[in-house]
Formats: C-alpha cells, sequence, structure tokens
C-alpha cells in the first residue's frame, strides 16, 4: 500500500477553503456517517432493498470524494452504477477495508 | 460577466448527507452569506414556506421527498416559484441534469463542489432573482390585482405553445483537469471570455442562451421569435463557436496555458416553449425529446471524438448547403431506437489529441 488513501493535495485544499477546525469536525462528522453507510449497504444487499442500497452507495461516493479518498469514492461509484444486482459480501468487505485504511489516515490528518 | 462580490443573501441547503450540508453551509458562510439547513426536502419547503429566502441549494438524492419533487412542487406554488434553485447533486447521467433543468433548477453544479464555481453561480442567480423581484413590482405597479395575480400565477409566462425549433448544447471538455489545473482567478476569466465568445456566436445568428450549465450552456434558435432557417443558424452558429475556442486555444497555447475545446449537439424538431421575461433579462424554457436529444449528442461528441454533432432533422434541413458526414445510427439511453448522428466537419481537430 504505497500510495496514500486521500489524496494530500484534495485535503489540503479542503482544509484551505473550509478552515482547518472546520475540517476537524468535519473529520468527526464523517468518521460518525460512514460507518452505518456501510452497514446499510450490507443490510440492504442481504434484504434486497436495490434503492437503499444505491442510495447509500452514492452518500459514501459523494463524501469519499470530499475528502480525496478518491480509491473509496470508485469503489463506492461502481457498487451504485452496478447496483444490488451485481453486488457481493466481498466487494463490501473490500469497501469496508478501505473505509478502515480511509479512517485511520483521516485521523491522523486530523490530529497533525 | 458577472460580478463574483454581491451582497450577502439568505440561502437554505437541502442535503441529507450531513457531511456534505455541513460543508456546504460553511463554504456559503465564508462567502458572507447566511445560510439555514434542511435534512430533506420536506423540510425544506416547510422552511421556504415559513421565511423569506433568496436561493435554495438543493440536493436531488433525500429521503421523505427528494429534489425532483421539491422543484415540482415550487413550480406549482407562486409564492415559491421564483426562488431560483441551484441543484448541487452527484447524481449519475445527463439525463439527470436535463431533467433538473427542465423542472425549473437554475443551474447544476456537480458535488464535490468547486467553490470558485459555487461563488459565480450563486451571484449569477442572485442578480436574476433581483430582476425578478424588480419585475414582480413593476407588475403590482402597473396592473390591476386580478391581471397581476393572473401573471403571477402564470409565472409571467406570455405563451406556452409548440415551435419548430433547434436546440444546441455546448460544454467544456475535461473542464475538472482544467480547474485543477490553474488558478481560480483563470478559471473565472476564462468561463468568462468562454461565455461571452459563446454569447457572440449564438446571439450572431439569432439564437438564445437560455440556460448556464457549469462549464456549458443550451441555446434555442427559433423561439420564442421565428426564425426561417433555425437548422442552418444553429450550425453556422456552431462552426463559429469552434473557430473561436481554436483561436482562444491557440492564445492559451501561446501563453503556456492548458488547451481548451468544447463539444456542441444540435438537434431540430418540436418542442414546447415557454417564455418567461423581466425588464432585462429573458428566459425561455424548452422542452420535449428535441431538448434531451441534443443534450445526448453533445455528450456523444466525447464518444465520437467530434466537435460537432447534428441529428437527421437538422441534417436534412441543412441540405448540400454546409457538409455532414454520417456517423451511422447510435442507441441513446431513453430513446426506443437507434438515433442516426451526424458529424458537421469543422477546421481544427476539436476533441482527442488522434481521432480515429
Amino acid at each position: 500500500m504505497a500510495a496514500p488513501a486521500i489524496d494530500p493535495a484534495v485535503f489540503a485544499e479542503l482544509q484551505s477553503t473550509a478552515g482547518a477546525d472546520f475540517v476537524r469536525e468535519l473529520v468527526d462528522t464523517f468518521l460518525e456517517e460512514a460507518p452505518p453507510m456501510l452497514a446499510e449497504l450490507r443490510e440492504a444487499l442481504a434484504g434486497g432493498r436495490a434503492e437503499a442500497f444505491r442510495r447509500a452507495a452514492h452518500s459514501l461516493k459523494s463524501n469519499a470524494s470530499t475528502f480525496g479518498a478518491s480509491t473509496l469514492a470508485a469503489m463506492a461509484r461502481d457498487l451504485e452504477l452496478q447496483g444490488l444486482a451485481a453486488a457481493t459480501p466481498a466487494a463490501l468487505a473490500a469497501l469496508a477495508q478501505q473505509y478502515d485504511t480511509v479512517a485511520a489516515e483521516l485521523k491522523a490528518l486530523r490530529d497533525a | 460577466m458577472h460580478e463574483t462580490g454581491h451582497a450577502p443573501a439568505r440561502l437554505l441547503v437541502a442535503d441529507d448527507n450531513k457531511v456534505n450540508r455541513l460543508l456546504l453551509t460553511r463554504s456559503l458562510e465564508l462567502q458572507g452569506h447566511t445560510v439555514a439547513s434542511a435534512p430533506n426536502g420536506r423540510v425544506a419547503l416547510e422552511m421556504l414556506r415559513d421565511g423569506a429566502f433568496d436561493l435554495l441549494l438543493l440536493d436531488m438524492e433525500m429521503p421523505e421527498m427528494n429534489g425532483f419533487e421539491v422543484l415540482e412542487q415550487l413550480a406549482a406554488d407562486p409564492a415559491l416559484r421564483d426562488l431560483p434553485v441551484l441543484v448541487t447533486s452527484s447524481l449519475e447521467g445527463l439525463g439527470n441534469v436535463v431533467r433538473c433543468i427542465e423542472l425549473g433548477a437554475e443551474d447544476y453544479l456537480p458535488k464535490p463542489v468547486n467553490a470558485v464555481l459555487l461563488k459565480a453561480r450563486i451571484g449569477a442567480s442572485l442578480e436574476k432573482k433581483r430582476l425578478r423581484d424588480q419585475q414582480k413590482e413593476l407588475v403590482r405597479r402597473f396592473a390591476t390585482s386580478e391581471v397581476a395575480q393572473d401573471l403571477q400565477q402564470s409565472g409571467f409566462s406570455l405563451a406556452g405553445r409548440r415551435v419548430r425549433g433547434s436546440v444546441m448544447f455546448c460544454d467544456i471538455r475535461n473542464f475538472t483537469a482544467l480547474v485543477e489545473s490553474q488558478a481560480p482567478e483563470e478559471t473565472i476569466e476564462l468561463l468568462n471570455t468562454f461565455y461571452t465568445l459563446m454569447f457572440d456566436a449564438i446571439n450572431g445568428h439569432g439564437g438564445v442562451v437560455n440556460q448556464m450549465i457549469g462549464d456549458g450552456l443550451m441555446a434555442i434558435f427559433g423561439a420564442p421569435l421565428p426564425l426561417a432557417d433555425h437548422a442552418g443558424a444553429a450550425v453556422r452558429a456552431a462552426l463559429e463557436m469552434v473557430e473561436l475556442i481554436d483561436l482562444l486555444g491557440a492564445e492559451r497555447a501561446e501563453a503556456g496555458r492548458a488547451p481548451i475545446r468544447v463539444g456542441i449537439g444540435v438537434a431540430t424538431g418540436e418542442m414546447v416553449a415557454g417564455y418567461t421575461g423581466t425588464q432585462q433579462r429573458a428566459t425561455y424554457t424548452c422542452i420535449g425529446d428535441t431538448v434531451n436529444l441534443a443534450a445526448r449528442l453533445e455528450a456523444h461528441t466525447k464518444v465520437a471524438l467530434r466537435a460537432i454533432l447534428v441529428d437527421a432533422e437538422t441534417c436534412a434541413e441543412l441540405g448540400d448547403r454546409i457538409a455532414t458526414e454520417r456517423l451511422g445510427p447510435v442507441a441513446f439511453r431513453g430513446k426506443a431506437l437507434p438515433v442516426e448522428v451526424f458529424a458537421v466537419p469543422c477546421g481544427a481537430p476539436a476533441t482527442g489529441a488522434a481521432g480515429p
């Protein structure tokens, strides 16, 4: 894992436009909001709720790109576009793993 | 084109996603505005009905009531129909952009929202709102109350009617990359230059620009005023636009800046056109398959690697006055049958470094 999960240029841009203190709060909000989105994806997949699945993937994509988590955003976008029918528990596990990496890097950036 | 500095306004942000809502609110507060927020469409409508807002920033994907339903409700409410709405969304697909505009949204900003574009678009929308308010005041003063009410209920619609015309969509290719490659001031300067050149070419051929969509625009030829040769006028305008952009590109290359290219789609046919007028500006809204087709042709320029694409009706009206090249049928989303697509060859290879 040589490449960072968070694009430093995007994150720095976010800090400079919105302010570093505000971005710290925003990171905390994302770290609170994202795990329920991942849970919603798993539950929607298990329950066969296609619209809820697409919406959760859409939200995660949107937030990931805000912080420059481009790999996570791309994975979520694929899930949004391909939908429930093409999704697998393995794909969601990979997504959750990428989220863990993103969360760790965001915490480090937040506390830097 | 527009002042980027403007008076503080009262804005409402509607977005179900907390991160998006907080960030957008923060960006707008930093621009000096007073900002309230709503977590879904239903709450947003309640707040709009309770308080005076100057502008709504609307997400499309929301629980309880989504953005499309909010746009429909606003259009049906005489007190709120003139409220400018900027759609901020990461919805996939140009069809959704077209749908938002058909439902009366002022503009569409893809997420994540670029702060510079946001500021410019808010300035432009507030200016439009100011002009509309002025117009309302004029109507109140000069018309009887019955006429005024009727005009307000119809959204100043002077005539909604079926017309034959040509619709054009145009946008800047790879605009995101372009924005990232240069300073914000340069982007605004570039957009101003782009719009000035494009407006000039379009107006010069009798067309009317009725929407600006992020880094692109929509123009109508043949409405509200009839235009004898609307298809020819639209294609001649398109050729001039490509020529102007090539000139701008050459200038930018000399200054060591990134190149700029455009894609243009033109479709001809019947549509429903409504006229909404203010003292200083006029907006025409067109609805129908022709509008959708023009948008899809514009999007297809990326695939076809051609700067100008037109539909069969446009091609037929051109006859042999302007050369066209048949590219064959293309299956577009939302169209039952494949659509014949024609390219209009133009001076420079305007799309892609090495076209096929």
